[in-house]
This record gives structure tokens, sequence and C-alpha cells, in this order.
């Protein structure tokens, strides 16, 4: 065998795998929710091709309320783990000393080990009716009876970003620590003030961490299940809620695949549009987290 | 930094939001974690005193973790779906890393955002997808062969294969940093001192990335292990550690016992995430 026919043979066995993978767990995947999710169901057994799914969400106000409240807290939740983040990760970055960055960083990811699943159960033993934020607010005689902090959306918003906020700093701070000193001092020396360095210097250095930190965060609030369901009760109205329910309840698989790709359009559109709006590219940002 | 032209009073500001900030982190897993040690049938307040029958205890009313049936079982499938995806993941990122650091072929960029995209689609999505394409598969064979592939209804196989989906973008980001790093005289060297194609990936190559790839091989089994959404649709009848928990949760009332879990879980995870950050910390002597 000549050394090309070599070099063709081996990278056509390093594609496959790789070839494998995306075609039979994404690619295949996503074409037969499409054709499912196109697929009506005109009486027990027989179908038709046709929009039906679709034009059945539109004439539903509950389903496509749910869609755009789900997007909106998203967005939200988005805004708030960026603005509650950014201090943190600027914190790590470039306040805190040599050693307590270490420390302090692996502080922020302990938690991102822990399953979503503790995380909210935590949430609902503090807050719930019997909880230990009800019990302590009664203990030292600020209410008077038991009080319910779950199942409204404050405590859903909250939780959320608890949930999140964890991937937006890292982003965040491994782009903030690459960022010279020096460009901050030079913008204090040029005679700006704190907060022009931050908006002239500081965020556009950080915009690949910020849309990287932004994206993921976004997916995983719109993708996210556990969260809005524990703490949010049965009636939180979270979308992936609608399409379990559809799946699984239900045993509609037509109109559940229709709200998979109607969930997956929305979010990308999102992300598509993030991305053109801050001129950054997929590969650029979360690849690099 | 920030201190110039700032005072005093806003450093302080910023240390307490910080402080406060890792306090909001810690809160919840605290909330967990402590009640486990409760005495009592129920994970709230009042403190009844210390105990640990919610692990080791072996009767109703105060069944301990390790002698649940259900708890341990699940406990066993996470386990093995973990080791499972990690293996796989691992093997398949290994192979993506040299495809994308070391080969040229058309179109490359573009499958590069193509490894990246299953990261960015929302788990209940991918969820859904492959159990409809297995279902699919499975109910063609029937009507066509009349043979009934179990293998692709629900269960076991289509979580792991559910899970491996994305899992293996992970991984691959994390040994194709690392082999971006490489050293390509190194293989030079022992190229001209002889070896063969094989003997320098096993004895020079591999082994500078096997950190990455124990790393990665880490975060892919607590990934896999924590996994929650994308596993909801295609569990079968043996459910994972999490799929049990959240039954028990949203339906019963749950005992303390979810509280010792909880804290064997984070127990677990933190020597792995230990154990992985000395695996790190051997890269950088190198």
């Amino acid at each position: 065998m000549n050394p090309r026919d070599f070099k063709r043979l081996s990278l056509i066995l390093l594609f496959m795998p790789f070839a494998l993978w995306i075609l039979l767990l994404i690619v295949l995947p996503h074409i037969g929710m499409g054709v499912l999710a196109l697929r009506e169901k005109v009486a027990p057994r027989v179908y038709e091709f046709g929009f039906g799914n679709f034009i059945e969400f539109l004439h539903e106000p509950i389903y496509w309320n749910t869609l755009l409240r789900t997007g909106t807290m998203s967005m939200l939740v988005t805004a708030l783990a960026l603005i509650a983040g950014f201090p943190i990760a600027y914190y790590i970055a470039k306040i805190a000393g040599r050693r307590s960055r270490g420390a302090l960083f692996l502080l922020c990811l302990i938690p991102l080990w822990v399953s979503d699943l503790i995380r909210a159960f935590g949430w609902i033993l503090l807050l719930r009716e019997t909880g230990v934020i009800s019990g302590a607010l009664q203990a030292i005689g600020l209410i008077d009876g038991p009080v319910e902090l779950l199942y409204n959306d404050v405590t859903v918003i909250i939780g959320l970003v608890y949930t999140v906020i964890l991937f937006m700093i890292v982003p965040l701070v491994s782009t903030l620590d690459g960022m010279d000193n020096a460009m901050i001092e030079a913008g204090y020396n040029l005679g700006g003030n704190g907060f022009t360095v931050l908006r002239r210097i500081i965020i556009p250095y950080a915009m690949p961490g910020i849309v990287s930190g932004c994206i993921i965060v976004f997916m995983l609030t719109a993708g996210s299940y556990l969260t809005p369901i524990l703490l949010g009760g049965k009636n939180s109205s979270w979308f992936t809620e609608t399409i379990y329910e559809q799946f699984i309840t239900r045993y509609n698989w037509e109109s559940g695949a229709a709200f998979g790709f109607l969930l997956l359009a929305f979010t990308s559109g999102v992300v598509w549009l993030g991305l053109k709006l801050s001129r950054q590219t997929l590969a650029g940002t979360v690849a690099k987290s | 930094m920030l201190d110039r032209n700032t005072n005093w009073g806003f450093l302080l500001g910023y240390r307490l939001y910080v402080l406060a900030f890792f306090i909001f982190l810690a809160a919840p897993l605290t909330a967990a974690a402590v009640f486990a040690f409760n005495d009592s049938l129920f994970p709230a307040l009042p403190w009844q005193g210390f105990t640990l029958d919610w692990f080791f205890n072996d009767t109703d009313p105060k069944l301990g973790m390790f002698h649940d049936r259900r708890l341990l079982r699940g406990l066993y499938y996470s386990f093995v779906i973990g080791i499972a995806v990690a293996g796989l993941s691992v093997a398949v990122g290994t192979c993506n890393a040299f495809l994308f650091v070391r080969r040229q072929f058309p179109a490359k960029n573009f499958f590069y955002i193509v490894m990246i995209v299953p990261l960015v689609i929302p788990g209940v999505i991918l969820g859904i997808s492959i159990l409809v394409f297995a279902s699919t598969v499975a109910n063609g064979v029937e009507d066509g062969y009349g043979i009934d592939l179990e293998l692709l209804r629900p269960g076991i196989l289509l979580v792991v294969l559910g899970q491996f989906s994305f899992v293996t973008t992970i991984t691959s980001l994390v040994i194709i940093a690392r082999l971006k790093k490489f050293d390509g005289s190194m293989e030079e060297a022992a190229f001209n001192l002889g070896a063969s194609r094989a003997r320098v990936l096993a004895t020079i190559t591999l082994p500078f990335l096997r950190p990455a790839m124990i790393a990665a091989g880490i975060v892919a089994f607590l990934v896999s292990f924590e996994n929650f959404n994308t596993t909801l649709f295609l569990v079968g009848s043996e459910s994972p550690l999490t799929i049990t928990m959240f039954d028990r949760m949203a339906k019963v009332g749950s005992t303390p016992v979810l509280n010792a879990v909880s804290f064997f879980l984070m127990v677990g995870s933190g020597l792995l995430a230990v154990v992985s950050i000395l695996v790190q910390r051997d890269r950088a002597k190198e």
C-alpha cells in the first residue's frame, strides 16, 4: 500500500466515528422528528402530510403563550445571570489575589458538579411552607404564620439563575483572565473614569465570553425541565413541560415532535440573532469556553 | 485595577457582594446536605439531634439509603450508564481530536461547527428526537421482518446513546485542546529512531493525551450521572438515580433519605473533581 492510500484510508477510518455519531444520533433523529411533526392524524392509524400540528399550535393560545413565556423568562434569566455574574467573574479574574483566585474559582465550580435535582431540592427545603426561611422569619418575629415561598415566578427565576450562573461565570473568567491589566491602566491614564473604562475597554474585550456565556445560559434555561417544575409547581407553564405532556402523558407524538421543533427553532433563532448582533461565531465563542 | 479612583467603601461593598454571592451558592447545597443527619422523619427544622440512620438504618419508617433497594438499584444503573458514556465518548472524542487537529479535509470548518452543535441543542429535544428515531427504526423492523428489536425501545441503551450524543462534544473539545499543545518534534524524533506508527502512538502520543482523556472521562461520567432532561424521555424500566429521586420528590412527601443520597453524591462528585484536578496538576509538571 503506498503512503497516499494509507493516508486516505486512515482519514476515512478517523472520520467514521464522527460521521456515525453525527448522522445516527443528531441528523437522522432530527429529520425523523421533522417528518413526524409534519404528519397529521386524520383517523386512527391514518396519517396525512401537512402542517396540522403547527396550525394547532397557533390556534391554541395556551401553547404559544407558554412558548413566549418560556422565551421571555429565559432572556430575563440570561440578563440577570450576566448582571449578577459579571462582577464575580471580574473579581476572580482581576481583583482577587493569586492564591485566593484559584480557590474562589473552584468554589464556583463545586455546585457545577452537583445535579440540578439536588440544587432544586435544596431550594425546596429552604423555601417551602415548613422550610428553613419561613421558620427563621417566624422565629425572629417578622411574620406570624408560615409563609409559602415556592410556586411563584420570582422563585422560578431565582432558581434558574442559580442553576445556570456558573455557566456564565466560567467563560467570563477565562476571557477576563487573558486581558492585560495594562489595558485598564491605560484607560485610567487617558482620563477615563471607572464606568468609561468598563464600557469602552473591559466589556468589549470580554465580549466573546459574554456571548458564549449568554448562549449556553439561554439554551440551558429554555431547555430546562426540573427547576421550573420543582420550584414552580405543576402550573409553571414551561414549554418543555408541554412537550413532555404531549409525548408521555397524552402519547401524542406528532404534536410533541412539532412542539419540540418549535422550541429548537425558537432557541436557535435567538442564538443566531445574538451571534449576528454581537458579530461573533459559534466556533469562536462556545468552543473556547 | 479598579482600586484606582475608587474609595475603600466601594471595594468593601464589592467584597460584601462577592461574599453574599458565595453564601447564595452554598445555601441550598448546605440545606440538602445538613438534613441528612437530622433525626426526624421530615427534612425540616427543628433540629432533633444527629443521626446516621438515613444512611445505615435497615427498618421502616427510617429506611437508610444503603438499605433502600430502589435507590441502590438507581445508583447501580447510573453508575453503569456513566461508565458506558464516559468510555464511548472518550474513545470517539480522541478520534475526533486526531481528525480535527492532525488532518486536512474539505469543509473542515463546517464539520467543526457541526461537532459543537449537539452542545447547544436543548437536552429535551435530543431526548425526543432519538426516541422518535429509535422507535421508527424498531417499528419498521418489526413490520418488515417480524423481529422485535427490544434494544431500540426506551431503556439503558437509548439512555447511553442519548447522553453520548452531546457528551462527546465536551470530551472532543477537552482532548482537542490538549492535542493542539503537542510538540510534533517528539513524534518525529521517535520516527527517526525507527519506531513504527503504532508504537509512536502507544508510547508517545497517547501518554501525552492521557491526562486530558482522564479529565474528559471524569467530566463525561459526572455529566451523565446528573443528566435528567435527555434521560427522562429515553428511560425504560431501569431508572437511573436522578429519575428515581425525581419521582420520589414529585410524588411522595420525601424523607431525609433523599438528603442522605444528596450528601453521598456531593461527596462522590467532590472526590472525582479532586481527582481530575490532580490529573491536571500532573499535566502542569510535564
